[in-house]
């Protein structure tokens, strides 16, 4: 049994679908956070498959500047939430209000 | 046939490792099982030949971003159980899918148009890393800067933002204290 482009592709799916379903039903922000980077990791897969079956190397560049990207979220986002903890002593999405979003 | 097994084998293993980091309500379950999955893609680059993609995916997952939610997990109060969000089930999995097949739709419409074509194009008798240091350092070398550049933007930021009142914690202070803390803070608000 061969393994082509397409089962790339749906694994990529589902696990963007479980990122997508993180990202909504979790109201702890630390959890959104991961919920991003199996999103990102989900996009990454599908380059990587791309890039090795059209023979092509740009898709692997791409997935380095996802990762790259991915980095630097972490890094300014922790830093947000570890502010935003001292403030108010909790990182509960719904009580992120003061901008009445 | 060792690719079909490898291929299934590891799927199985991302896809549950992502679901339990997704479900799970301990903080710390999640982050490990984070983890696992990541090693677990990192997999999927070895064999779709990508060797340095893989290096990089556990050099940078595994090694920095976790670490990183691991000391910033040290902040917050990850005993407490995690509530969860009471919607509509139905929208959000409907929603979900929606995306991910649009996703799929963004991918695969330039492949069947069949106008997609090998632009870097990969090398015969050139090891992966030495292919991808030829197109990094000429093709995308400006993308290249400009991320190197962001990452020091960004290492910056952390510094500030977290670094900011580091003697002060309000998971070790009495109550009184953050009670003036609050009061303090809300004068300065009004004022």
């Amino acid at each position: 049994m061969e393994i082509g482009l397409n089962h790339y592709l749906v694994l990529s799916v589902i696990l963007f679908a479980i990122g997508l379903i993180g990202v909504m039903r979790r109201k702890n922000l630390l959890m959104l956070f991961f919920a991003t980077e199996i999103l990102l990791n989900s996009v990454n897969i599908a380059f990587a498959a791309i890039s090795h079956y059209y023979n092509d190397l740009a898709g692997q560049m791409f997935a380095f500047f996802v990762i790259a990207i991915a980095a630097s979220e972490v890094a300014v986002g922790l830093g947000l939430l570890i502010v935003w903890h001292k403030k108010h002593n909790n990182i509960n999405l719904d009580e992120m209000s003061t901008m009445r979003g | 046939m060792f690719e079909a097994i490898a291929f299934y084998l590891f799927a199985f293993l991302t896809i549950t490792m992502f679901y339990i980091a997704v479900t799970t309500s301990q903080a710390l379950h999640a982050l490990t099982a984070l983890a696992a999955g990541m090693i677990f893609i990192s997999a999927f680059f070895f064999i779709l030949g990508a060797d340095f993609l893989g290096a990089i995916q556990i050099v940078v997952y595994s090694g920095a971003v976790m670490a990183l939610y691991a000391f910033g997990m040290m902040f917050f109060d990850t005993t407490r159980e995690v509530k969860e969000k009471q919607g509509n089930k139905y929208i959000i999995f409907g929603l979900s899918v929606l995306a991910a097949v649009l996703i799929v739709v963004i991918f695969s419409a330039p492949m069947v148009a069949q106008n997609i074509g090998g632009q870097n194009p990969i090398l015969e008798n050139a090891g992966n890393v030495q292919q991808v240091g030829m197109v990094l350092f000429t093709k995308y070398l400006v993308p290249f800067e400009v991320a190197a550049v962001m990452l020091l933007v960004a290492m910056i930021a952390g510094i500030v933002l977290a670094g900011k009142k580091m003697d002060l914690s309000l998971t070790l202070m009495s109550e009184e204290d953050i009670k003036v803390l609050k009061e303090e803070n809300t004068k300065k608000a009004h004022s």
